[in-house]
């Protein structure tokens, strides 16, 4: 019997390491899946690990007036992006992390993340980082309060604000058909795709440096710290993913709390590489179907967003009133 | 009384009426703006239809089936068939732009909740609910009817405004005459529908759009 | 109970004869002959004790005369109408099958406003509102004109609104009604109403009075709900004008009232008064205020009852028995009064080719009888003696200075500014030089002297009976 600290703690690096490694996996899939639907063979689903590793053996170039920020930057981004991953529940409920912070704390790694990313791109002063840096941050600043809109519902609900007790209730049972989680659901799959950068708010695969958002605002980097902010915006859709499956579908998650059951963990990470797979087909299938919108539109997209949220909290005081 | 069940589906078609209400703020296109008004329109017709059943009042069949047809599915039709053949500007031509209306929108909701469920507090739960919802949805086609310049699309409001009131009179368990009442607002609307076409094909009426013919004041020497 | 069906029956059997009746001049006197039939089928109600409501119908003293009241304008106007239409075929307005199709429309009208005040059901009620509304859209529009047709949607679009929240209200008191008697058709029903209001929830009532206020309201012509009013008056048929200024806003009021004295009967909801009194103010203020810079004559005309529904939503928002009297009279009055002077406007435009009142001057030298007919019914309307109308506003006054006198003053002040802006405009229509067309005059002015002549007995000497019976329905009003 190994003592409940020590399995806590394995557990832990199990999440992280999984994590690290299913992220570029998971951009992998979602562009395999895009090119098969397009009838395209498409690169490998491995292919972001080949593209990583080639990053990183790769020499790197800093601009002249690059200063310590904009070095700084890489490491700290994926630093974060791993902790915030590592206090997402995946595929065990309660991960030592987990208590560490709840929803609000991993909306603030996040914003911080975005913050530092912002000013690197202003850093070496270019016209495409300062574009990049002011639609992130446009985009950014009608995100977050959409998604704290959806913590507020979620939390009402739920009762608290830590992640493993909301997906307990979710798991539980005992919400029926509940209209605030669904507007709260559809709220947060819009943040979810306006912070990734996917179609419709941005392109992750675009050329064209007048549309880009976040590519704009990552054009100067290089080598390895080119491959860091990679790695972490790969995460950052990980960490995207496995909120929305932690907090609307925790099914199949292993529970930790009476000791760990081997199978039940692997079990869970079955369950969760299926719901991995499935959200990659998924945004495969919805950027195929959508076209991205103009910046100026992508405010009334999140405003969208905010107005679901705030409509989710409405509702749960509708219900709870009568 | 009601099982849970029960409620949860009329909140579940209620929100859906509500929803439906601010993607026809939300739409930037007049086919967009029909096609949310259908999807309004079919919740609410689900909304009467599950009444029908829960509240044992087959006559709100009658309801369910006229939200279904006429404004499910004709008048959407009817509007296609009219934008197509009176070739009007297919955007929506906004008054107020569109993310105030839809926080002016939330706003609504907030006041029609305050408003409604305080005074209904010895109400069933549903029915409160309902109310609230279903006031939300009025003041929300109101919205519409205020912010937007295409008389088409006030019209839109306004039959969204109406799906707003069945919802309310099928929430009231055991109201009459509201077959009678849903029979005159069909009235109504196909009457406007008519008016719209049939003034601008035999008319000199060179647009729908009110901002062009608010310019008449009746003072004109 | 008989009368009732011919009441409601006449102006329908009425309009499937006149659909089918192609000939306009041959239409316009079956219309005032139908119009003619109902106002005797309506004074075979006056002999009698009130009967009995039934869940259909409802009749006491307060529709009572609003009945008569109405199907005896609607009569006159049916009259007039029929010589005015006629030459506006003539005059190539309008075309014989629109004509079929407005003598039809007169009857639906008709019959809509009658069941409005008859029916025992606030559902009913609302309907009936519903169709009179729908029906004199179509009646503005008849000239489809673009300031006809703007003034027909602009009425159409603000008049639908107002429904709609008049039956979120209905909705709300069927809510209210349901939980103390139990669901079914009792709890729509005017006289279970009455019956059972003590026991309704007054925060229920207070919130549909206010949906009610709003959506009636609009249908009144209240301020800041009177945008399609001047616009539907000025580019719809004259005797329409006089339909909906003489007998459509009134049955809206009466709709309102009838609410007011269910939040009354209630006793423990907000008292209505304030509100009422708020909205007539304002009404009164806004409409004497517009009638300087009006040039088009109709539109005046259209201010001024504005102006007055504001001073009859006043009188009934003061309440007690002499400004509930005040009240009832002014509004039987300002009936006739304004039919009479929309007779008048609408012989006076045919006969000078236009509504503006700088074409229209000089009446009284081109066209005596009518310009002083004009005149007279001017003086009438803006209260002066010895007509009836200021028996009525002298009265509201007498009976609110002691009660709150700051009120009586703006009361004062509001009718005095009106009285200011008619007087000016009068002169302008009826005195100086005569230029422009002056055809002969092409309708009779019978109509408008009966109501003149009516309006003017009123002011010298209200019958015995009469008064004992506006006091006895302004208990009731309470």
């Amino acid at each position: 019997m190994i003592p409940a600290a020590i399995s806590a703690l394995l557990l832990q690096l199990l999440h992280v390491a999984l994590a690290l490694a299913a992220a570029p996996l998971l951009v992998g899939s979602t562009r395999f899946a895009k090119s098969r639907l397009q009838g395209r063979r498409g690169p490998s689903p491995i292919q972001p690990y080949r593209d990583l590793l080639r990053l990183l053996r790769k020499e790197t170039v800093l601009a002249h007036d690059a200063s310590w920020i904009f070095r700084v930057t890489p490491y700290l981004v994926f630093s974060i992006m791993t902790v915030a991953a590592a206090m997402v529940p995946m595929f065990v409920l309660d991960l030592p992390l987990a208590r560490a912070g709840d929803l609000i704390a991993i909306v603030a790694l996040i914003a911080t993340a975005r913050f530092f990313q912002s000013l690197a791109g202003l850093d070496i002063g270019t016209a495409f980082g300062g574009i990049g840096a002011s639609r992130e941050a446009l985009i950014g600043s009608l995100a977050e309060p959409a998604v704290l809109m959806v913590a507020f519902a979620l939390a009402l609900v739920a009762g608290t604000t830590a992640l493993p007790a909301i997906a307990r209730f979710v798991l539980s049972g005992g919400v029926g058909v509940e209209v605030s989680l669904a507007l709260a659901l559809i709220a947060f799959l819009i943040v979810a795709i306006a912070e990734n950068g996917r179609v419709p708010v941005d392109n992750p695969a675009t050329h064209l440096e007048l549309t880009m958002v976040h590519e704009a605002m990552v054009l100067e980097y290089s080598g390895r710290n080119l491959a860091l902010i990679e790695a972490a915006q790969m995460l950052k859709l990980l960490v995207f993913i496995s909120l929305i499956s932690a907090l609307f579908a925790p099914w199949g998650m292993a529970s930790a709390e009476d000791g760990l059951d081997f199978l039940e963990v692997l079990a869970g990470i079955a369950v969760f590489g299926l719901h991995l797979l499935v959200a990659a087909i998924l945004i495969a299938a919805v950027e195929l179907a959508i076209a991205k919108m103009r910046v100026f539109r992508v405010v009334e997209f999140l405003g969208g967003a905010f107005i679901l949220a705030v409509l989710a909290v409405v509702f749960r005081f509708v219900t709870e009133a009568s | 009384m009601f099982s849970t069940i029960a409620y949860d589906l009329s909140h579940l078609a209620g929100a859906t009426v509500l929803l439906a209400g601010f993607v026809v703020l939300y739409q930037r296109r007049l086919l967009g703006v029909f096609r949310a008004f259908a999807l309004q329109s079919l919740a609410v017709a689900a909304a009467a239809a599950w009444q029908a059943y829960s509240q044992d009042a087959p006559h709100l069949y009658v309801t369910a089936a006229i939200a279904f047809l006429l404004k499910g599915i004709a008048a959407p039709i009817a509007l296609n068939w009219i934008v197509r053949r009176l070739d009007i500007h297919r955007t929506v031509e906004t008054a107020v732009g569109i993310g105030p209306t839809m926080l002016a929108g939330v706003g609504l909701v907030v006041l029609a909740t305050l408003l409604v469920l305080p005074v209904t507090v010895s109400s069933a739960a549903l029915t409160r609910e309902t109310l609230a919802i279903a006031l939300s949805v009025v003041l929300i086609g109101f919205l519409v009817m205020i912010t937007r310049r295409n008389a088409i699309t006030q019209v839109v409001g306004f039959m969204s405004l109406e799906n707003g009131l069945v919802l309310a009179a099928v929430g009231v368990k055991g109201m009459p005459l509201v077959v009678e009442m849903s029979v005159a607002f069909s009235l109504l609307i196909a009457f406007i529908l008519f008016g719209i076409f049939f003034f601008r094909i035999r008319e000199r009426f060179d647009t729908l759009d009110l901002q062009s013919i608010e310019s008449f004041r009746g003072e004109r020497r | 109970m008989n009368a009732l069906f011919l009441i409601l029956g006449i102006p329908l059997a009425g309009a499937a004869v006149l659909a089918l009746v192609p000939d306009h001049r041959l239409g316009g006197w079956i219309n005032a002959g139908v119009s003619l039939a109902t106002l005797v089928a309506s004074l075979l109600l006056l002999p009698f004790e009130a009967p009995d409501p039934t869940p259909f119908a409802l009749v006491d003293d307060f529709n009572i005369y609003l009945i008569v009241l109405t199907s005896f304008v609607a009569f006159t106007a049916a009259w007039f109408s029929a010589g005015y239409i006629a030459h506006e075929v003539g005059s190539g307005r309008l075309t014989p099958t629109y004509l079929r199709f407005y003598h039809a429309m007169y009857q639906v009208l008709s019959f809509a406003m009658l069941l409005a005040l008859i029916a025992n059901n606030i559902g009913v009620m609302w309907a009936a509102i519903e169709l009179a509304t729908l029906t004199t859209v179509v009646m503005v529009s008849l000239y489809r004109s673009r300031a006809a047709l703007e003034a027909a949607w602009k009425y159409f679009i603000l008049g639908s609104v107002g429904i709609a929240l008049a039956l979120f209200g209905t909705i709300l008191v069927y809510l209210a009604a349901q939980k103390a008697m139990g669901p079914g058709m009792d709890a729509l029903t005017w006289s279970q109403l009455y019956a059972e209001a003590p026991n309704f929830e007054p925060e229920l009532l207070n919130l549909a009075f206010v949906f009610l206020l709003i959506g009636y309201g609009t249908k009144t012509g209240l301020v800041p709900l009177h945008a399609w009013l001047p616009d539907a008056h000025a580019e719809g048929p004259t005797p329409i004008s006089a339909v909906l200024s003489g007998l459509l806003l009134n049955v809206a009021l009466y709709a309102i009232v009838r609410f007011k004295m269910l939040l009354t009967a209630n006793g423990d909801a907000l008292a209505p008064g304030p509100l009422l009194i708020a909205m007539g103010l304002a009404s009164l203020f806004t409409a004497a205020l517009m009638l300087y810079r009006r040039r088009d004559i109709k539109r005046l005309f259209a201010y001024s009852s504005i102006e007055h529904m504001g001073v009859i939503t006043f009188a009934f928002g003061m309440g007690g028995p002499l400004a509930n009297f005040a009240g009832l009279l002014h509004m039987a009055l300002h009936s006739l009064t304004k039919s009479a002077i929309f007779y008048a406007v609408g012989l006076a435009s045919q006969a000078r080719g236009s509504q503006q009142i700088d074409q229209i001057k000089g009446l009284t030298a081109s066209h005596p009888a009518l310009g002083w007919a004009l005149v007279a019914g001017t003086v009438a309307i803006s209260g002066l003696p010895p007509f009836g109308l200021f028996m009525s506003e002298f009265l509201l006054i007498t009976s609110t200075f002691p009660r709150a006198p700051i009120l009586g003053v703006l009361l004062l002040l509001g009718l005095l500014i009106a009285f200011g802006g008619l007087m000016l405009r009068l002169h302008g229509i009826a005195f100086g030089e005569a230029d422009g067309d002056r055809r002969p005059l092409t309708g009779s002015l019978l109509p408008v002297y009966a109501h003149l002549i009516l309006i003017l007995i009123a002011g010298i000497f209200l019958p015995g009976p009469l008064v004992a019976w506006f006091q006895s329905v302004a208990e009731m009003v309470g």
